[in-house]
């Protein structure tokens, strides 16, 4: 049996180090080709009109005046009269003409009647007795589910207990399946029993869970010597990635489609559009060189994919290029799921936590969401917990890198680190005195702790909270731990080896800017004992193996792992036909360094050209495979832990917080690029900072529509507000062993709460709500008045 | 823009004798589609001058970008960004908030940084662009370019053409920035994957070797 395993520290020349990204020099010099800069003989630009109104019925649509106008070559509607509409922005009707001024023409051409409905785009505390009970669940309730992660156990229960709304066909079981339904929520399911009538009940816009109770939440408050109550919350923010989300398509003749689309998925692509298209799947290619951010946003061809497919058609099969404005892309293309709660938290007064309560609520839009996954990271011993979901007309909610963990930190550490003040232990006492309940990881949690304290200098830096005096500025210390999974999703490639050396390696994956690309090359070559730059990868196409959609931060594990299996039996297979011309066995042949020898005698040795040209005349391809149970060790984990701690400024008079230090210290398994995952931890950071500081949906309540729908309020962190980062990545014994996982989400999640716990330390008391913008703080600050 | 509303019921009340109407230009563009139509602008007294008008139909445009001579035929209200995007195929530049926000079209209009997306391409014709795409020499990349590949100052990469020429014009204006300097003549552009650490360092490395 090949030993696939990943080599030893001393046997890795490539991964473990730093290697320079690979496709960086061409996105240096705007050589980089994104869907967004992509041209095609004779290509159309498409525009949309879009609903002014949040809730509206259409009651008429005259695309007359547009389709005659000249230069127009479709017009498309995209949902017609009788339609109802649930967000501002919902695509109505499409055009496609020979340039973007005419096209906009067209969309001003176009009347649009419509009925206005009464809408909600608030997701304040749900007003008392307003929550329905939940009832049974229709398919677009467990898709719902699926998007917000909810844990397959707790999917399972309330399908059993509320059961369906309708009888779930053969494909939307399939489809469900495709979104990560596990075989016992597809077995629940089929078993559940179905009361059609619930589908007729009008929904209320609130909609209550069962309370979920572990252990005794009473006996666990009457143990506990002190008690901690706050609110705590995270607004909807966007994914505001600076490629919006967008295609274009073209027929290459009636029964095939050719797309660029600016994808996080481009295998899962075809799958998703051939039943719209009524076309099979593999009639449709999909092509992406590179993608300007997707961040969980990106996974489907959207409404959008779809229509630009058809309008295309319409315009006799001419591309069509259809990018969303930067309006829309804030508007309808995902945003992160809101989280608010009332915690009540209790422990011993030698800081051991045993209680938990809370109600929560928050909103992912028309589909409502699932709770967080509160308590965070910490097993509460008694818990109860209710969760009101909030259905309402702000848009569709998607996955928000790290899907509902950063809410749930935030929930959570800010909860546990107002029951440390009240304890009057330093947070970092207060946390690891608690790290069993952070069973299996406290260990490495413990490990992390040590070092990011001394990297922030946290025992100089921490004070217990006082309060401020007016005009004072003031510092703090704030922390927070996380968890992910980030097991390798499956993974196909083909590395072929040709007879004169080359070597070409095609997987269907894409580079979100990751470093994926790198990182394959890195596996490959360091397999092959050649350089990096003697491999030709091509990914983001569908005519290479499929792989998986990089989201989860499951590619790193999916992709490596395939391109290891694929690499160690293409270098296995040369072996053998090497071997005679080495007078040698092919298990004593080694390939290092661009040769391939006899291990241990210097003598016997052939370049790699040479040892190529043994392998006659046609080219060789192997498939590697991940997960590939017949060749293992498995070569992907799950599971990490990583611990941040911040430290902010506080200017008391204006309220404005500066962040002035941030520690990462985080593990994920064996790191295949440190260079890389230094850059992503970094980049979390910095978008850790955007959200707790900046960002948020505001919506007009009266209107309906979103008020920041561009960048100069929607507003991103910048240059000015990046502070010292430190970064360190945790390598070697205990983690190395542990094999490939993913690093994209992990970060991402402890900014909010380290951040608001680093404020509450500098100004004596807590800021309820991210962002931590100056009306806030100065609220906090104010002394309650009656309000 | 009520002057050309295509959608307006009554055209002929639109004061506009010399060009083409856009009523015309629509009728005989939808007849010749293939045929670029360019109108000659108008002269208007203004202020006791007499001012070009153009459009609303196409207008023939030169432009000089990275040292090359590149004609089109466009629309008044087209922006520099559109054309050197749609027209020239030159995509370094990227349309990201498309209204003077983000700095990913950051070029360089006879030396100075601008937003492309925020400049009419009629106001562009007669003076010097430089798009990230001629920042190369002979093949090599520009020594902040080198810096940002080897300081990982770019992820996803879209907002990297915009942060490199920004960078750039910087360095060349001031070569030893202070901190204070970087945050200010960074400050017009923003990265969503949270590459600024990588550019700090990129900045840093160029300044010692003094670029």
């Amino acid at each position: 049996m090949p030993n696939y395993a990943w080599p030893q520290e001393n046997d890795r020349t490539l991964i473990g180090t730093r290697v320079t990204r690979v496709d960086a020099p061409v996105k240096v010099s705007g050589q980089a080709k994104y869907t967004y800069d992509t041209h095609r003989p004779g290509m159309l630009y498409g525009k949309v009109l879009r609903c002014p109104y949040a809730h509206a019925k259409i009651v008429s649509i005259d695309i007359s005046a547009a389709e005659k106008m000249p230069g127009v070559n479709a017009v498309q509607i995209v949902q017609g009269p009788g339609s109802m509409i649930h967000w501002e922005g919902d695509e109505i009707v499409a055009v496609a003409a020979i340039d973007e001024p005419t096209a906009e023409d067209a969309i001003r051409a176009i009347q649009v009647k419509y009925a206005p409905l009464e809408h909600l785009v608030s997701d304040a505390e749900p007003p008392k007795n307003s929550a329905q009970g939940q009832g049974p669940l229709s398919a677009d309730d467990i898709d719902d589910m699926l998007d917000n992660q909810v844990p397959s156990q707790q999917m399972v229960s309330q399908i059993k207990q509320y059961g369906l709304t309708e009888k779930i066909d053969e494909d939307t079981l399939k489809q469900l399946k495709a979104d990560g339904a596990t075989d016992d929520v597809l077995n629940a399911i089929q078993a559940a029993t179905v009361h059609p009538e619930a589908a007729q009940r009008p929904k209320s816009n609130y909609q209550k869970a069962a309370v979920q109770t572990i252990g005794d939440p009473d006996q666990g408050f009457k143990d506990s010597e002190f008690v901690s109550e706050g609110l705590y919350g995270v607004p909807v923010i966007t994914h505001c990635c600076l490629e919006t989300h967008g295609s274009i398509s073209e027929w290459t003749d009636e029964s095939h489609l050719f797309t660029h689309i600016s994808t996080q998925n481009v295998s899962g692509i075809p799958g998703q559009m051939a039943e719209p298209l009524k076309l099979p799947a593999t009639n449709i290619r999909v092509h992406q060189d590179n993608i300007g951010g997707g961040f969980g946003s990106k996974f489907a061809p959207d409404r959008w994919g779809i229509f630009t497919a058809q309008i295309s058609k319409k315009a006799g099969g001419k591309p069509v290029r259809i990018m969303l404005e930067r309006d829309a892309e804030l508007k309808v293309a995902g945003a992160r799921p809101s989280a608010f709660a009332r915690v009540k938290v209790g422990a011993k007064k030698d800081g051991t936590i045993l209680a938990w309560q809370s109600e929560s609520w928050g909103t992912g839009g028309p589909g409502g969401g699932g709770m967080p996954p509160i308590p965070y990271v910490f097993s509460v011993p008694n818990q109860r917990k209710e969760h009101t979901a909030i259905r309402n007309n702000i848009g569709p909610a998607r996955a928000w890198r790290a899907p509902n963990h950063p809410q749930a930190a935030v929930l959570t550490m800010c909860a546990l680190d107002d029951l440390a003040a009240a304890v009057n232990m330093d947070p970092l006492d207060f946390f690891s005195r608690n790290l069993d309940l952070t069973k299996p990881r406290q260990e490495i949690y413990r490990e992390e702790f040590a070092i990011a304290s001394d990297l922030m200098d946290w025992k100089n830096k921490w004070h217990p909270r006082r309060q401020s005096s007016p005009g004072e500025i003031v510092r703090g210390v704030g922390l927070s731990i996380h968890t992910w999974g980030g097991r390798g999703h499956a993974s196909d490639c083909d590395l072929t080896i040709h007879p004169d050396g080359s070597v070409d390696l095609k997987m269907g994956s894409q580079d979100l800017g990751t470093g994926t690309r790198t990182c394959i090359l890195i596996v490959a070559a360091d397999t092959l004992g050649i350089p990096i730059n003697a491999i030709h990868l091509l990914i983001g196409d569908t005519n290479y193996p499929p792989s998986g959609g990089s989201g989860g931060s499951t590619t790193i594990g999916g992709v490596t792992s395939s391109t290891r299996r694929a690499a160690v039996d293409a270098r296995d297979a040369l072996f053998a036909k090497v071997a005679p011309a080495l007078r040698a066995q092919p298990e004593e042949l080694e390939c290092v360094n661009g040769n391939v020898r006899v291990r241990g005698d210097s003598t016997r040795s052939l370049s790699w050209k040479e040892a190529c040209s043994k392998l006659g005349a046609m080219p060789q391809t192997v498939r590697g495979k991940n997960p590939d149970r017949d060749k293992p060790p498995d070569l992907t984990n799950s599971g990490v832990g990583g611990v941040q701690m911040a430290e902010v400024e506080v200017d008391t008079d204006t309220g404005i917080v500066k962040v002035k230090k941030m520690v990462a210290v985080q593990d994920c398994g064996l790191v295949v690029n440190v260079k890389t995952a230094e850059s992503q931890v970094y980049g979390a950071l910095i978008m850790g900072i955007s959200y707790s500081l900046f960002e948020e949906k505001v919506m007009d309540p009266t209107t309906g529509r979103m008020l920041n729908a561009n960048m100069e309020f929607y507003r991103l962190a910048g240059f000015n507000d990046i502070p010292e980062l430190v970064v360190r990545m945790m390598t070697g014994k205990g983690y190395d062993e542990r094999g490939v996982i993913g690093l994209g989400e992990p970060p991402v999640i402890s900014p909010g709460a380290a951040i608001s716990n680093a404020v509450a330390n500098a100004i004596g008391v807590r800021v309820p709500f991210l962002p931590l913008t100056p009306d806030r703080v100065l609220a906090a600050l104010q002394p309650k008045a009656g309000a | 823009m009520p002057d050309w509303d295509p959608t307006r019921k009554n055209p002929e009340e639109k004061p506009d004798d010399s060009g083409v109407s856009r009523r015309d230009f629509l009728r005989i563009s939808g007849i010749t589609a293939a045929i670029p139509l360019v109108a000659k602008p108008k002269l208007v007294m203004a202020a006791g001058e007499q001012i070009p008008v153009h459009g609303p139909g196409k207008v023939a445009m030169q432009f000089n970008v990275n040292g090359k001579t590149y004609k089109a035929d466009l629309e008044p209200r087209v922006t520099l960004l559109d054309a050197l995007r749609d027209q020239f195929e030159i995509t370094g530049a990227k349309r990201v908030c498309d209204r003077g926000e983000c700095g990913a079209c950051t070029v360089l209009m006879d030396g100075k940084t601008v937003y492309a997306c925020s400049v009419l391409a009629i106001e562009a014709q007669g003076k010097s662009i430089v798009t990230v795409e001629s920042l190369m020499h002979d093949g090599a990349l520009h020594p902040i370019q080198q810096a940002f590949v080897e300081n990982d100052a770019s992820q996803c990469g879209f907002c990297t053409p915009g942060f490199v020429v920004a960078c750039k014009a910087m360095l060349d204006r001031n070569p030893n920035p202070t901190p204070e300097d970087i945050r200010h003549g960074l400050s017009g552009n923003l990265c969503r994957c949270g590459t600024y650490d990588g550019i700090r360092k990129a900045i840093a490395q160029v300044a010692q070797k003094g670029a």
